[in-house]
């Protein structure tokens, strides 16, 4: 076998050293952070009622999954995130592409593709609401509107700025749009879609709530509103932590995916 | 006497955007004979790859006329290597058999074998980024000559690399395409390269450009471009397309 040298040992044993040092320097903020919440909720320094502490959102949290209500709650707000995101994707994907094989097309829809974009759309909150009912289909509805555009304008970006050579590479060879799509835009695309798609699960996350805070019985967004109404603030804080917990899960998983695609190519 | 296989006749480029036209290319004129190596020099920006792209069918002439013989095919390189980096070597070099629906047993072995030949096997599986400037031209040489074209076009084939890879890759080149027996087209901006690796130069005038002279280029003991450079003649052809190329700074 090859042994290494001296000096690469010794570089080696560097990057082990500074990874053991973000690895203890980030368990040790959360540590001090909910010992330190823990200890002035405990000695009544921080107003125990209004801000919570770490044993009792955790005590909440075992009385919500003792009741069986703590994993309906997140199955239905993972639901309608997961149905939003895969809905988003999908409709991304489809339109980008037909704004990308047609430039008459996406001349003629910029200006509206921008204005829906940058709209605030939980000013729509309350017409959804009207138009489509109190319902598990206004959530959907509600993160659908948040979290398309964005995932449009984001790809087709991408499948824009792809490089002009490849394409006159693929032209000389009497390439078909059909083929310059899936030999060149799509492969070459990747990065930016898997970018997409992180901006897209944060979104989808986002509207979800925000559809649950307007009209749900429902789901994680639901709890954190009705405890805020009851003014149970432990409920509150067990909602919010819980939604961290997800989002955090759903980030690592797309991360997975993209060091899955990145290693199989190269 | 060798075939001639391709005639360009009065060609006419022009270039239009909302302000104004540009008369790119006014009256070209030229013939290619059979494994001929052709190269056209001219001023920067007098619409020498224009030509290239033109007869590529990669835009359209505004006038004039292309007579190519009948079943001869065109392969076009590019300045820019072009290789997928989400593509093996092997890959990359099968892309265009993928796009004309050549793709068999048959053609993949030709690639394999230009790959052999040309010393780029051991490298078939790799990705593109492992392999240095020179090897990745070779590459894209590969990649047209995949498709067996009659007629190769090389635009600026060489100029993305240093000094010494461009004197060895077009060497390199050079050879390739005398093994194969393919004609060539090449655009350059360096008169030396031309030289050393022409059988004919096209020199062309600032734009709106034409045709301002033709050189049939005639070394003594012609061998390979690196060794053409030292013939006598050499400097004699450099003179005379520099004063034709009639540079003011």
């Amino acid at each position: 076998m090859y042994t290494y040298s001296k000096e690469h040992k010794e570089y080696l044993k560097k990057l082990k050293k500074e990874k053991i040092i973000v690895f203890i320097f980030r368990f040790l903020i959360i540590f001090i952070f909910l010992i330190g919440w823990e200890l002035l909720s405990k000695y009544n320094i921080i107003n125990n009622f209004l801000s919570s502490s770490p044993s009792n959102v955790l005590k909440t949290a075992i009385n919500l999954f003792a009741d069986g209500s703590l994993f309906k709650h997140i199955g239905i707000t993972l639901y309608e995130v997961i149905l939003s995101f895969v809905v988003a994707t999908a409709v991304g994907l489809i339109i980008a592409t037909i704004l990308w094989s047609n430039k008459t097309i996406s001349k003629i829809v910029d200006p509206y593709l921008t204005i829906l974009n940058s709209l605030p759309k939980v000013a729509l909150g309350p017409l959804i609401i009207i138009w489509v009912g109190a319902s598990i289909n206004s959530i959907i509805f509600m993160a659908l509107l948040i979290n398309t555009f964005i995932t449009i304008i984001n790809i087709y970006n991408g499948f824009i700025a792809t490089n002009k050579n490849y394409i006159t590479l693929l032209k000389s060879f009497r390439a078909t749009k059909r083929q310059i799509f899936f030999k060149l835009i799509l492969p070459s695309n990747y990065i930016t879609i898997i970018n997409a798609l992180k901006i897209n699960i944060s979104m989808s996350l986002i509207g979800v709530i925000m559809g649950e805070l307007l009209v749900s019985k429902n789901g994680l967004g639901y709890l954190i509103m009705y405890g805020s109404q009851v003014f149970n603030i432990d409920l509150v804080i067990t909602g919010v932590v819980i939604l961290g917990i997800i989002s955090y899960f759903m980030y690592f998983i797309i991360e997975k995916i993209e060091i899955y695609v990145r290693n199989k190519r190269s | 006497m060798k075939d001639t296989i391709l005639n360009v006749k009065g060609l006419k480029k022009i270039y239009h955007d909302r302000k104004s036209e540009i008369e790119a290319l006014e009256d070209i004129n030229f013939t290619v004979n059979e494994k001929d190596f052709i190269s056209i020099v001219g001023p920067s920006g007098c619409g020498k790859s224009t030509i290239l792209s033109i007869l590529a069918m990669l835009e359209e002439k505004s006038g004039g006329e292309v007579i190519l013989k009948d079943n001869i095919s065109i392969g076009y390189m590019l300045q820019n290597d072009s290789l997928f980096s989400w593509r093996t070597i092997l890959d990359n070099c099968l892309i265009g058999l993928e796009i004309t629906g050549k793709l068999n047993k048959e053609s993949k072995n030709y690639v394999l074998k230009l790959l052999k030949t040309y010393g780029l096997y051991d490298f078939k599986d790799k990705y593109p980024s492992s392999l240095s400037g020179g090897m990745r031209q070779r590459v894209a040489l590969i990649r047209t000559l995949a498709i067996k074209p009659d007629i190769l076009l090389l635009d600026e084939p060489m100029s993305a690399l240093d000094y010494q890879s461009r004197l060895a890759i077009s060497d390199d080149i050079y050879k390739i395409i005398k093994n194969e027996g393919k004609t060539a087209i090449m655009v350059t901006h360096d008169i030396a390269e031309a030289i050393s690796m022409s059988d004919k130069i096209i020199v062309l005038s600032k734009r709106p450009s034409k045709v301002k002279k033709i050189y049939d280029i005639k070394l003594s003991n012609k061998s390979t471009p690196i060794n053409n450079r030292k013939c006598k003649e050499f400097s004699k052809y450099y003179d005379m397309i520099w004063r034709d190329l009639d540079v003011h700074i």
